[in-house]
């Protein structure tokens, strides 16, 4: 259900800092804001960003109501043996998106 | 003979005069001048430039057959390579309305002609994800509006609408944006209000917006009544300003601040 662009090298060389960059489509609505009848709009934010390589976590973001829409993450990382990056974002509403990436480690 | 190579001499240099002055002369910017460098780049890496959502979108639509005659745009257009140059020269004179159609009104009579389908409403999701996928085709290319002679006369009705006062404040658009471009309201830097990355990614909006949008926003600003959302102004003032740009770079789907 989600749509985000990411960037992530295909190889990258052992032990070395190499950059993820993630944008992800999402309205990021606060909460606080009224809408044309007065009542509160409900908030409708990602609540969690995750990063496994290979299963174990490598990094993860607790994000709240005053991020922009449509938040861009970028992080570095380094990698010592090839696998798969799996990045994640959970939010309100049961928001779930989930994409992939094989990075081959050359040394 | 020492008189004839003068002559000659001067002739040569005032065409290297000429064509420096010609040179100097266009002053013309971009908005994508006046933007601080984290913003210039985020418009330039297609992976964090966040309009290339809605041209993710676009590329999906692309394909999907929709309305009663189950076409989609690629069962005529075939690839979207096809667009390339089409947002560098719109608008364009429509024969059949019997007046100038900006890109999302295309799109719009494309879907109502050819695939019996809905309209799409202004500024929603799926018409700026159809324009910018379509816009996208065009980046890098120069602005080169048509030089169809039955657009002349709204080009020239937007030509005085931009110098036309309005508003409660009394302003124009010249004078913003031929007067005093380059100079502050408030912080902000007062662009020379050339078209040439819509639809945009706008910042404070959070979200993508054509030219209309815009539009309507600086006449807000002006305390004047926008025009109603189908009125023919916009079209004539986006013709105006296609001309105003001719031959710079189209940057579409850009980032604005």
């Amino acid at each position: 259900m989600g749509n985000a662009l990411i960037n992530v090298p295909g190889t990258v060389k052992r032990g070395e800092a190499f950059e993820i960059k993630a944008l992800i489509s999402h309205p990021m609505e606060t909460g606080f804001r009224a809408g044309t009848n007065g009542t509160l709009i409900p908030r409708n934010i990602i609540q969690r960003f995750t990063c496994t390589y290979n299963g174990v976590e490598v990094f993860n973001l607790v994000l709240s109501p005053a991020i922009a829409a449509n938040p861009f993450i970028a992080f570095f990382t380094v990698a010592t043996e090839s696998g798969k990056l799996v990045l994640r974002w959970t939010g309100d509403d049961g928001f779930s998106a989930e994409e992939t990436a094989p990075i081959t480690v050359t040394s | 003979m020492s008189k004839t190579l003068i002559a000659v001499l001067c002739v040569g240099s005032t065409i290297g005069v000429s064509i420096a002055l010609a040179q100097r002369a266009d002053t013309r910017r971009s908005g994508y001048q006046d933007m601080s460098k984290s913003v210039q780049s985020m418009q330039d890496d297609d992976t964090a430039n966040p309009a290339m959502l809605w041209v993710r979108d676009g590329a999906a639509l692309w394909t999907r057959r929709v309305g009663a005659a189950d076409k989609a745009c690629a069962d005529c257009h075939g690839g979207v390579e096809s667009m390339a140059d089409v947002a560098a020269r719109y608008p364009a004179f429509d024969a059949g309305l019997g007046r100038p159609v900006d890109l999302e009104q295309r799109i719009n009579l494309c879907r109502r002609d050819h695939q019996q389908a809905e309209a799409l409403a202004g500024e929603s999701r799926d018409l700026l994800a159809l324009t910018a996928y379509v816009a996208r085709q065009s980046r890098g290319k120069p602005i080169a509006p048509s030089d169809d002679p039955r657009l002349r006369p709204s080009i020239d009705a937007g030509a005085a609408l931009f110098k036309q006062r309005q508003g409660q404040l009394n302003l124009s658009c010249a004078q913003c944006h031929d007067d005093n471009d380059s100079r502050k309201l408030g912080s902000a830097t007062i662009p020379q209000g050339h078209p040439t990355a819509y639809p945009i990614y706008r910042l404070e909006w959070q979200g993508l917006g054509s030219l209309k949008r815009r539009l309507r926003n600086c006449l807000v600003g002006m305390r004047a009544e926008p025009y109603a959302y189908d009125s023919p102004e916009y079209v004539q003032l986006e013709l105006f300003l296609m001309q105003r740009a001719r031959g710079m770079p189209l940057e579409s789907p850009g980032v604005r601040p």
